[in-house]
């Protein structure tokens, strides 16, 4: 194993899971949603991830059962390929090879070895314009077989994916796109087109937006922009088709699901909540709060299970008696991350816009989101047009314990309503709960990761902090004094200030409040930005162009700076060694530091900076550029010339947030160009909401490693917070098949190798090629833009490839070996943990017991 | 198109009633509407609904069920009277006591021979019809327990009847009860409003909100559609049995179609479809007219739905249609005495019209200098409703007509006064009129009858009876419509037939007839000046007749030749007044339910590809262009929905509104139903 620390980007989690409908296994024990490019597998009862089905290179489209094998699902990819998988063991069968982009896979019983494919018209380079086409799957053993022959069935398909679906047991095809239905029988291959009005009277919107068909009847539901739901019957006439409208949802009926014996409907809205109708009486029931606007629904085989997916990037599972008995949460992306992306340093998770009106604190390492807090605490209802209370910022201080959120409404500016709220974070209402006041403790062999779920408490609320917008806030970054500066449009800055201990006794309150201690202005310019020290000694505030340095301590305005032309966007104090350096972007593509003893210029580069980030535990600056809309990457120190790490093409488009994330522990790389990530991470979000990260490969090695020796089995602790005596019982669950990580590089184009590949015996062949890979893969790639990364990643995965090749040509009964003497320490471990805690609680009665010590 | 000093009248509280009972008939095409004021409306359906006849209603009569007999209209009704209607003569041709208390339904059987009254004492009695009389055959049933509905088996040979909690299916032959429903509900009451005997199935509908399906022979549920929390007031079936309608107290009407299950199947199955939601009160009656599902209740409209499934192409016939107003025309206006008579079911008003000395621009209010006062309340003597009335031109005399008798009046204006005298012996012959109408002079008052015109001569002194017209040819009887008189020299009078007889009042004989068109005559009028009669039909063609020449005029030739402005074709109200504007002979004035027009005929008629409605184009055009642009047709929307138009001698117009928010106003509560956002 090649000893290489070259620094990967990867896509680490957090991509949508609200993409494709999820399907649920015949014995309902499964849950499959496709999220990016990867196939996740959810138990259904758990709420965890059970596995992974990774092998796309594109973002998958479309998940469904394999009608001939219930324990076998195809998937669809844009990268224009639709692979077979053995989802039990996470097994890639086979790969078809399409050639175009899939929108929607559809299979039905009754077309067997057909796939219906969305793909985009060949005639005309239009790639709005979508057809189906039937591809029929050629029966050879090969692993990867090309599909050349492919039928046109239907042109002109919406690209929403639910609004194709097929009726009858696959009698026909039912399709709607804008005003217009078409019910195709495969049997006369004979279309029929139906056609509604475009009138708007009455508040009619007659556009399409799903489509689902009775599975026994015919009769097709369609749901429309304006809430209706449709029945279709005769619709094998031209002129005496007819139909019944169910109306519940007051606006975008976005989804449709019959049941399968055709019993109920159901049906999703923006309005998040499910209806469920009864086919042939005129009842309904509904289940209403399911948070985000439900995007997707799917029913299991034998409808005991219904899921919904919503905006939110969320699946719930519903039992049939409506009750919702598993919530699976993504990272919540919404339109726009307004707080920057902030680490609570408590619980070391990613805290940012969640819901609206929330704030979402997300786990990275086990791409989960723990909670939300309920920043606004208002209902919130949906209806168009209304203005809703939105999170903008959002700051910790030093150690976790406080919390100072901003929120405003109000689009114009005279009816803005801002409200600066502090929340202290609560030791004895500590809740260990995610959802159902149970605590998943997530423990690692070798490392124990005990995760503190928190709960804020409301100290102050403060009605309009300021007259206008708030553009910054920053905490005082040591633990000594708790201050928060705000910095507004208005005009001026403000110093908030936690009250004593003492005053408050006076007023008879139950804890010292926040007020405001100083009001800062100079010469009725705009604060832009603020930031402190590191020490605490120093407050910078940019006002337009012009940099104020103030003490913190007696309000004094110590010196200005100014760098014209251009207002200063971002601002930033070195840290250790560089800390008497004062960095600052302009508007104007300028990067500008100041020394700070000198009070001068040190240096100034011309640059299109579009955003700057200081390490909070090293040196180390991180700079994203924008050039010909491709985002580059700096890290740099401020007292060296010459930058510590260069990515070039990092992503498309602009890269709006990023954040160092301080590790747990440090790496000892000693590789120059990935030293600066030994003390903390990097994590960026694109334009296109994606969360990247900078890993070393040490890092992915020693995890896969890890992985691979003891294949990872997650322990959960269950502990009810209510019992004292807490009981512990652990579930080991071991899985033959090696999983991969969560994460995934990036720029990586490598080829999928799974064991199943590799017992059939092909392997070797396969292996000839890879060696041979570095001279080949490097000429064919050259032409690439970014080519050397590209090529430093598939060198650098080279290796552990053959490792998992080592692995796996071993035969399983080895690794099982290895298993069950995992297994048996491990539950040594935990016996002796248990018994250890348990001593200790007899013994001492701690208020907390600290797992990390125990062993 | 001129300007006019507008009387807009607002005083006359026309008030429609609620429509309990409908009945279609297939063979004629005519509609026959049952108001609870008594009185019956025939709407012939080729004619778009064009209302033919009225019979005038009565107090105390109450009408629950209509039923076509052939051409014969039978109704029945809570006095437990059954009666045939007149529907030449328009007015009741007998009444036959049931003998079984109030009667809730009558139906026919398909044979055409028997009829079935339902009645309170829980009896179903069998009437055979005679050639002008019904004959008591025989009872059936006879418990406890009032008849609500009842529906006919199309073999004749089995009668369902609808009671409070019962369903009982009679077979005729052996005059037994063959078998019953079970309890429909356990809790409460529950009134089954309508039953539907279909081939197979029996269909009712009921006070639960349900329409349920069941099994004839064994008396079984097969399916239960729950439509409305509310009733289920009425049912209607097409003919072939495929679709059914349910009309509810929330003012829908559901429909139902029996639709493959899966198709190409054997296998049917009754699914709720389509809701229209055109009433705001109970639909108390449905009628199916092949493309057309027809429904009135409680908020006194009668709307015809069309079932686009059904049709072909687009037309007039494919659009919504509602009628809410009388096609006919309930204000008399005396023209030289600015006076105004109101015809209400049971009493009249007249007034006189207010005044103005203003000046002012177009479209201004002038200032009232003496408010229009009521002059007169005049009570009609008797049970019946009035048909008809008229004030003379001089506003000397007034007469109107019930069923039973004409009354003529003398009215003596002084100052202040006003007193009002009977003028006695009438002529015996003049017993009843279909309308009434006075000479331009006022000295002569000309009354139709069904068969003939009769002139009576009026003096300070009393009433001469003079002559008597009738048409040359004139073999079958006279149905009646309006009549319109010139300078006193020629009268002209249409039938429903549709056909004209012109008389020439100075040699008292009949003059010539019009050519007969195949749509009814909706309003005609006798030029002052000219002496040509416009015709206007209820498909909105437009005649004009020179009387003088006995032939149709130049301008109507070439309105027929050109053909009319599609917009004006698919009006969907008829015309209902034709006056002329005495200060331009070439205008004529027209008047629907939703505007009036003034019809220029010196300007070119509109072609097909211009704009119908350009007034306002026409206003942001320049002075030089518009009359290029301008055409014969120019309508005025201003005032809404029109009772009257009229022109007085003194060049200002008379327009009776009545707004539609005092009608709803008017009408009782609707059941309470939650709204979204509410």
């Amino acid at each position: 194993m090649v000893e290489s620390s070259e620094v990967r980007v990867v896509r680490c989690g957090g991509s949508r899971i609200n993409v494709a409908a999820p399907v649920i296994s015949v014995d309902s024990r499964f849950l499959l949603c496709a999220s990016g490019d990867l196939v996740k597998v959810f138990s259904t009862s758990t709420e965890e991830w059970v596995h992974v089905l990774q092998g796309h290179t594109n973002v998958v489209t479309g998940i469904t059962l394999n009608p001939a094998n219930q324990l076998q699902v195809y998937s669809s990819s844009a990268d224009g390929t639709v692979r077979l998988w053995d989802f039990t063991d996470g097994i890639l069968i086979k790969t078809f090879v399409i050639g175009y982009p899939i929108a929607t896979l559809l299979v039905s019983n009754k077309h067997e070895g057909i796939l219906f494919l969305v793909v985009p018209a060949k005639d005309n380079s239009n790639s709005e314009c979508l057809q189906l086409v039937a591809a029929h799957v050629p029966k050879t053993l090969e692993q990867e077989v090309e599909v050349r022959e492919l039928s046109s069935v239907l042109p002109n398909i919406s690209p929403n994916p639910r609004a194709v679906g097929f009726g009858r047991e696959g009698e026909y095809i039912a399709s709607a796109e804008g005003l217009k239905l078409i019910v195709y029988f495969f049997r006369d291959q004979k279309p029929y087109r139906f056609n509604l009005s475009k009138s708007t009277k009455k508040g009619a919107k007659n556009t399409f937006t799903c489509v689902s068909c009775h599975p026994k009847d015919d009769c097709v539901a369609t749901g429309h922009e304006d809430g209706k739901i449709r029945l279709w019957r005769n619709f094998n006439q031209k002129k005496e088709y007819t139909y019944t409208t169910l109306h519940w949802h007051h606006s975008v009926v976005n989804t449709l699901c019959f049941t399968p014996e055709g019993t109920t409907l159901l049906s999703g809205g923006i309005e998040s909540v499910l209806v469920q109708w009864q086919y042939d009486r005129n009842s309904k029931y509904i289940l209403p709060r399911l948070g985000g606007s439900i995007t997707h629904i799917s029913v299991s085989a034998d409808g005991s299970l219904f899921t919904t997916s919503h905006s939110d990037n969320k699946i719930t599972v519903i039992q049939s008696n409506l009750k919702v008995s598993a919530v699976i949460q993504g990272l919540v992306k919404g339109e726009a991350v307004h707080t920057d992306l902030v680490i609570d340093p408590r619980s070391k998770a990613l805290v940012l816009n969640g819901k609206p009106g929330h704030l979402q604190f997300y786990s990275l390492q086990r791409d989960k989101q723990l909670y939300n807090l309920d920043i606004v605490q208002q209902e919130y209802i949906y209806q168009e047009g209304l203005d809703q209370y939105e999170v903008v910022k959002a700051a910790f201080d030093a150690h976790g314990s406080c919390l100072a959120t901003v929120e405003e409404r109000g689009k114009k500016l005279s009816d803005t309503e801002i409200t600066l709220k502090f929340w202290d974070y609560n030791e004895t209402a500590q809740r260990y709960t995610l959802t159902c006041q149970k605590v998943f403790c997530a423990v690692w062999i070798s490392t124990l990761n005990i995760l503190y779920f928190s709960s804020f408490v409301l100290n102050t609320t403060v009605m309009t902090p300021h007259d206008n917008r708030i553009t910054s806030m920053c905490f005082f970054p040591t633990a000594e004094t708790t201050m928060v500066v705000t910095t507004a449009r208005d005009g001026c800055f403000k110093a908030w200030l936690l009250g004593q201990e003492s005053d408050t006794e006076k007023q008879g309150t139950d804890g010292p409040s926040w007020s405001c201690d100083f009001v800062g202005r100079y010469h009725d310019l705009q604060p832009t930005n603020c930031c402190f020290s590191a020490d605490g000694s120093l407050l910078a505030v940019s006002f337009q162009e012009v940099i104020t340095i103030w003490n913190p301590e007696t309000w004094e305005l110590l010196t200005t700076l100014c760098q014209p032309p251009g207002n200063i966007k971002d601002l930033c104090f070195g840290r250790l060694s560089c800390s008497r350096y004062l960095l600052a972007t302009t508007t104007k593509n300028m990067l500008c530091c100041w020394n700070l003893l000198t009070c001068s210029l040190e240096w100034s580069t011309s640059i299109a900076v579009t955003l700057l980030k200081a390490d909070p535990l090293s040196e180390n600056m991180a700079v994203f550029t924008l050039q010909k809309e491709q985002t580059d990457l700096f890290v740099f120190k401020p007292c060296e010339p010459r930058p510590l790490f260069t990515q070039n093409a990092l992503c498309v488009g602009e890269v709006q947030r990023a954040i160092f994330v301080p590790r747990e522990e440090p790496l000892d790389n000693c590789d120059e160009s990935s030293l600066w990530l030994n003390r903390s991470q990097l994590y960026c979000l694109t334009e296109n909401m994606d969360l990247l990260a900078f890993t070393t490969k040490i890092e992915d090695d020693s995890l896969i490693s890890r992985k691979l020796v003891c294949n990872l089995t997650l322990i959960v602790f269950e502990k009810h917070i209510k019992r004292v005596s807490c009981s512990i019982f652990c579930l080991v669950t071991i899985n033959p098949v090696c999983h991969l990580l969560p994460t995934q590089a990036v720029i990586d184009d490598s080829v999928a190798v799974t064991p199943f590949y590799l017992l059939l015996g092909k392997h070797r062949q396969r292996e000839q090629e890879m060696c041979g890979l570095p001279v080949t893969e490097q000429q064919g790639r050259a032409q690439l833009p970014q080519g050397s990364v590209a090529v430093r990643e598939v060198r650098s995965r080279v290796p552990w490839k053959c490792l998992v090749m080592v692995y796996s040509t071993r035969s399983r009964v080895v690794l099982l070996l290895i298993f069950v003497c995992v297994c048996v320490c491990v539950c040594v471990c935990v016996l002796f943990y248990t018994f250890s805690c348990y001593t200790r609680r007899l013994m001492s009665c701690p208020q907390r017991p600290s797992y990390a010590t125990c062993l | 198109m001129g300007e006019f000093t507008v009387h807009r009248v607002r005083f006359f509280h026309y008030m429609p009633s609620g429509i309990c009972a409908m009945a279609f008939n297939r063979r004629t095409e005519r509609l026959a509407v049952a108001r609870t004021d008594g009185s019956v409306e025939l709407y012939s359906r080729t004619d778009h609904f064009f209302q033919e006849k009225v019979v005038p209603g009565r107090q105390q009569r109450s009408i629950q069920a209509l039923c076509w007999v052939g051409k014969r209209l039978f109704g029945a009704g809570l006095s437990g009277e059954i009666a045939e209607f007149d529907l030449d003569n328009l007015r009741l041709k007998f009444s036959q006591d049931a003998y079984g208390g109030p009667i809730w339904s009558i139906v026919c059987n398909p044979q055409g021979t028997h009829l079935a009254a339902g009645c309170e004492d829980g009896t179903v009695k069998l009437f055979e019809i005679l050639e002008d009389q019904i004959r008591f055959e025989r009872n059936m049933g006879g418990q406890k327990g009032r008849i609500i509905s009842l529906a006919w088996h199309s073999s004749g040979t089995k009668i369902a009847a609808g009671m409070i909690d019962m369903i009982k299916v009679f077979d005729l032959d052996s005059g037994e009860l063959r078998s019953r429903g079970s309890r429909m509900q356990q809790s409460q009451e529950c009134v089954v409003w309508s039953v539907l005997f279909l081939s197979d199935i029996i269909v009712s509908g009921d006070s639960a909100g349900k329409v349920k399906m069941w099994d004839v022979n064994t008396g079984t549920l097969i399916k239960n559609h729950q439509v409305t929390e509310w009733d289920v007031l009425t049912l209607s079936v097409s003919q072939d049995e495929t679709s059914l309608f349910a009309g509810t107290s929330e003012g829908t009407v559901v429909q139902f179609q029996l639709l493959d299950v899966v198709l190409g199947q054997e296998e049917k199955e009754w699914v709720r479809t389509r809701t229209f939601k055109n009433h705001t009160h109970d639909v108390i009656a449905l009628a199916e007219a092949d493309t057309v599902i027809i429904s009135g209740g409680m908020d006194t409209q009668l709307v015809v739905r069309p079932l686009l499934d059904k049709l072909d192409f687009k037309s007039r016939d494919s659009s919504l249609l509602k009628i809410l107003f009388p096609q006919r025309s309930l204000v008399s206006c005396a023209k030289k005495a600015g006076l105004l008579l109101f015809q209400y079911p049971t009493h009249l008003e007249l007034w006189r019209l207010g005044d103005t000395e203003g000046h002012g621009p177009p479209g201004c209010i002038l200032p009232v200098s003496r408010n229009p006062e009521k002059l007169l309340h005049l009570k009609i003597k008797g049970e019946d409703h009035v048909c008809c009335s008229a004030v003379a031109p001089c506003g000397e005399w007034i007469a109107y007509s019930t069923t039973s008798g004409i009354r003529l009046y003398r009215l003596q204006r002084d100052n202040k006064n006003v007193s009002i005298t009977k003028v006695p012996k009438l002529p015996k012959v003049l017993r009843h009129a279909h309308q009434l109408c006075f000479s331009p002079d006022s000295s002569h008052l000309y009354g139709t009858t069904s068969s003939a015109v009769h002139v009576v001569a009026l003096t300070s002194a009393g009433c001469k009876f003079e002559h008597s017209l009738k048409p040359n040819s004139c073999v079958e009887p006279f149905g009646n419509e309006s009549q319109e008189i010139s300078d006193g020299k020629f009268l002209a009078s249409a039938n429903s037939n549709s056909e004209i007889h012109i008389y020439n009042m100075h040699k008292l004989k009949a003059h010539c007839t019009v050519p007969v068109y195949r749509s009814g005559v909706s309003a005609m009028g006798i030029h002052p000046e000219t002496n040509n009669l416009v015709i206007v039909h209820a498909d909105h063609q437009i005649f004009e007749f020179s009387i003088e020449q006995m032939q149709y005029t130049d301008w109507s030739r070439r309105v027929q030749k050109e053909g009319l402005h599609h917009v004006w074709l698919e009006r969907d109200t008829p015309v209902i007044n034709v006056t002329f504007n005495p200060q331009n002979p070439n205008h004529v004035i027209l008047h629907d339910s939703y505007m009036f027009c003034i019809i220029d005929q010196s300007l070119p008629l509109p072609d097909r590809k211009s704009q119908f409605h350009n007034q306002l184009t026409l206003k942001s055009l320049p002075e030089a262009e518009r009359l290029k642009h301008s055409h014969a047709f120019k309508e005025c929307k201003l005032y809404q929905p029109l009772l009257c138009v009229d022109m007085l001698e003194n060049q200002s117009l008379v327009v009776v509104e009545r707004p539609l928010l005092d009608i709803t106003t008017n009408l009782p509560a609707p059941v309470r139903q939650k709204k979204f956002a509410t």
